[in-house]
């Protein structure tokens, strides 16, 4: 690691104010320290924003706030979330370990950077760690990267399962920026795609702080379910993750949400499968015919073609689960 | 064998550049050190407090150490072990304000006024806790190195309450890797201790 300073800062106003492009935030730190031992990531300064942030979760009739600062075991044990909005918890409970949840805030989360073998390698090509050059993955070691979305600069994965079931639900990320405005990004547009910019990954303003996350109520809390293939059972990055939700008129979809994970460079909505599974019966042969429609957009690169059947197999299965949830 | 000689021109050369160094004026080698200062940058010495097992220490550390190599390397407090230092192994387990955290990613300038507990402070003076003594009953360990991590993860795992199943146990041990592959011995003592 490179020498650096360490403070806190004691609003949010100084915290931004503090902030640029030499100077980060640090949260949980699960993220950040790893990045800096390996050199991708080289602060002179670091403002420790755990005291700084909300740690609670705030319920209200119009949906629910969780701060920034809320450890993700935190969330996923708490009982507005596990009751409101139980995808969510599900979601964080698949991913990394105990303690790791422990230390990782839900405002980090969002911000954790790809696994990329070649981004965490600093000896090798990476656009997104060194712009300019060259992609490793593309034509290289890419069984777990994206199928849809990617560019020719970049074909990384976000890995964060939390974000698939905020997605699925629509959250927005709130946020302060330099301007010491608060402002609401809707989770669709929170993260980007590559595009030719891969060193970017999300649209937060340059030095803005995440103060907190919200989700609208909703329905989605009876036929749910979040799934997780992997390498092993547990303690492992997704191949593909599928969040699914429904509302259900007996057997009829009323509303469905279909959100997948290790697909692409932000957590991915299917929107035309969800668009075709409103109004439809909740049956086998339905879902089989939305899981054909979300491997009609995908396209493996050199290493991951089985991530098609997979996925293929990960929809149906997550959509009968929302049935037994 | 040839015996080492120096020539008259050899000795003249070196000792006079020694000369030159040592004489090279004080601003020049403060300027040396400036220059240094913006290549490479200084490290940050910070002053604090913690407490582990109990008890207070007054730390002076280099801002980048982690709570890991605070306790292993400056408080010899060797229990804990460094597996991958990256996150991926459990062998760092410790206890901050009483929840299972991984120490080599926690940043020991930033658990100033929290208790840390680690595989030290676990027992009752010579008595061992619960847990240690289900590991040695129910072979709970092998070569050892993951076993300080394994048991504070077991005794967290045990307070949370996830011990309903076998599988909830494993899923929530999966952080604590073992080489070894003590696993079963490692499900039978948490069992026990759940019991
Ligand atoms: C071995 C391992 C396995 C893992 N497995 C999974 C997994 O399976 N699924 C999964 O989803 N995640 C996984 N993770 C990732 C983990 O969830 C993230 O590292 C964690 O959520 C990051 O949160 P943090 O608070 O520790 O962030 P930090 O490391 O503190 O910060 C991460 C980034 O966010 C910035 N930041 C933090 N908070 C704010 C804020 N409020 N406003 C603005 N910027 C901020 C920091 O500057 C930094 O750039 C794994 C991590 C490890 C080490
Ligand atoms: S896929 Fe993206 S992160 Fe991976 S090597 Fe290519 S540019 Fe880097
Ligand atoms: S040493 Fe900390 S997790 Fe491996
Ligand atoms: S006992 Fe040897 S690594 Fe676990």
């Amino acid at each position: 690691m490179r020498p650096f300073t360490l403070s806190k800062p004691s609003t949010i106003s100084q915290a931004v104010s503090g902030k640029n492009e030499a100077v980060r935030y640090i949260a949980g730190g699960t993220n950040l320290l790893d990045l800096m031992k390996k050199h991708i990531s080289e602060p002179d300064a670091l403002l420790d924003v755990t005291t700084l942030l909300s740690d609670t979760v705030q319920s209200a009739p119009k949906g629910i706030r969780i701060g920034a600062m809320v450890r993700n075991s935190v969330a996923a044990s708490n009982s507005d979330i596990r009751s409101g909005f139980p995808l969510v918890a599900k979601a964080i409970l698949a991913g990394a370990s105990p303690q790791i949840r422990n230390m990782a805030s839900m405002g980090g989360n969002l911000l954790q950077r790809t696994r990329c073998p070649y981004f965490y390698d600093i000896t090798m090509p990476c656009n997104k760690r060194k712009p300019g050059s060259g992609c490793g993955a593309k034509d290289g070691e890419n069984r777990m990267s994206a199928v849809v979305g990617y560019s020719e600069h970049c074909v990384a994965v976000h890995p964060s399962d939390l974000c698939i079931a905020l997605a699925a639900l629509d959250a927005s990320v709130i946020v302060t920026g330099k301007d010491q405005k608060a402002i609401a990004i809707p989770f669709k547009d929170f993260h980007r795609l590559p595009g030719s910019t891969p060193e970017k990954d999300n649209n937060l303003p340059e030095n803005a702080i995440i103060t907190s996350i919200d989700i609208p109520a909703n329905a989605f809390n009876k036929n749910y379910a979040y799934l997780k293939v992997r390498d092993r059972d547990s303690y492992a990055f997704a191949l593909v993750s599928v969040a699914a939700a429904l509302q259900l008129d007996g057997l009829r979809i009323r509303e469905a949400r279909l959100a997948s994970g290790g697909v692409a460079h932000k957590p991915w909505r299917w929107y035309e499968a969800e668009q075709f599974l409103k109004g439809k019966e909740a049956t086998q042969a339905t879902f089989s015919q939305a899981a054909d429609i979300v491997i009609k957009e995908i396209k493996p690169l050199s290493n991951n073609g089985f991530k098609l059947p997979m996925l293929k197999g990960a929809i149906e299965v997550a959509l009968q689960n929302c049935l037994t949830a | 064998m040839e015996k080492q000689t120096y020539s008259r021109r050899f000795f003249l050369t070196t000792s006079s550049l020694l000369a030159t160094f040592a004489f090279i004026p004080e601003s020049v080698k403060a300027f040396y050190s400036n220059v240094k200062k913006l290549v490479i940058r200084p490290k940050e010495e910070l002053r604090f407090l913690v407490t582990i097992n109990k008890k207070k220490y007054r730390i002076n550390a280099d801002s980048r150490t982690t709570l890991l190599d605070l306790v292993r390397e400056q408080l010899q407090l060797t229990g804990t072990k460094k597996g991958c230092d990256h996150g991926q192994c459990g062998a760092c387990t410790v206890h901050v304000d009483g929840q299972r955290v991984l120490s080599c990613l926690t940043l020991a300038a930033m658990v100033q006024d929290k208790n840390v507990t680690t595989i030290e402070g676990l027992a009752d003076g010579d008595k061992l806790h619960p847990m240690q003594q289900a590991f040695i009953e129910c072979d709970g360990f092998q070569c050892g190195y993951c076993t300080p991590g394994q048991i504070m993860s077991a005794v967290a795992c045990v307070n949370e309450g996830h011990t309903g199943s076998v599988e909830e146990i494993k899923e929530f041990m999966s952080g604590n890797l073992c080489r070894c592959g003590a696993y079963n011995g490692i499900v039978e003592s948490i069992q026990k201790v759940a019991r």
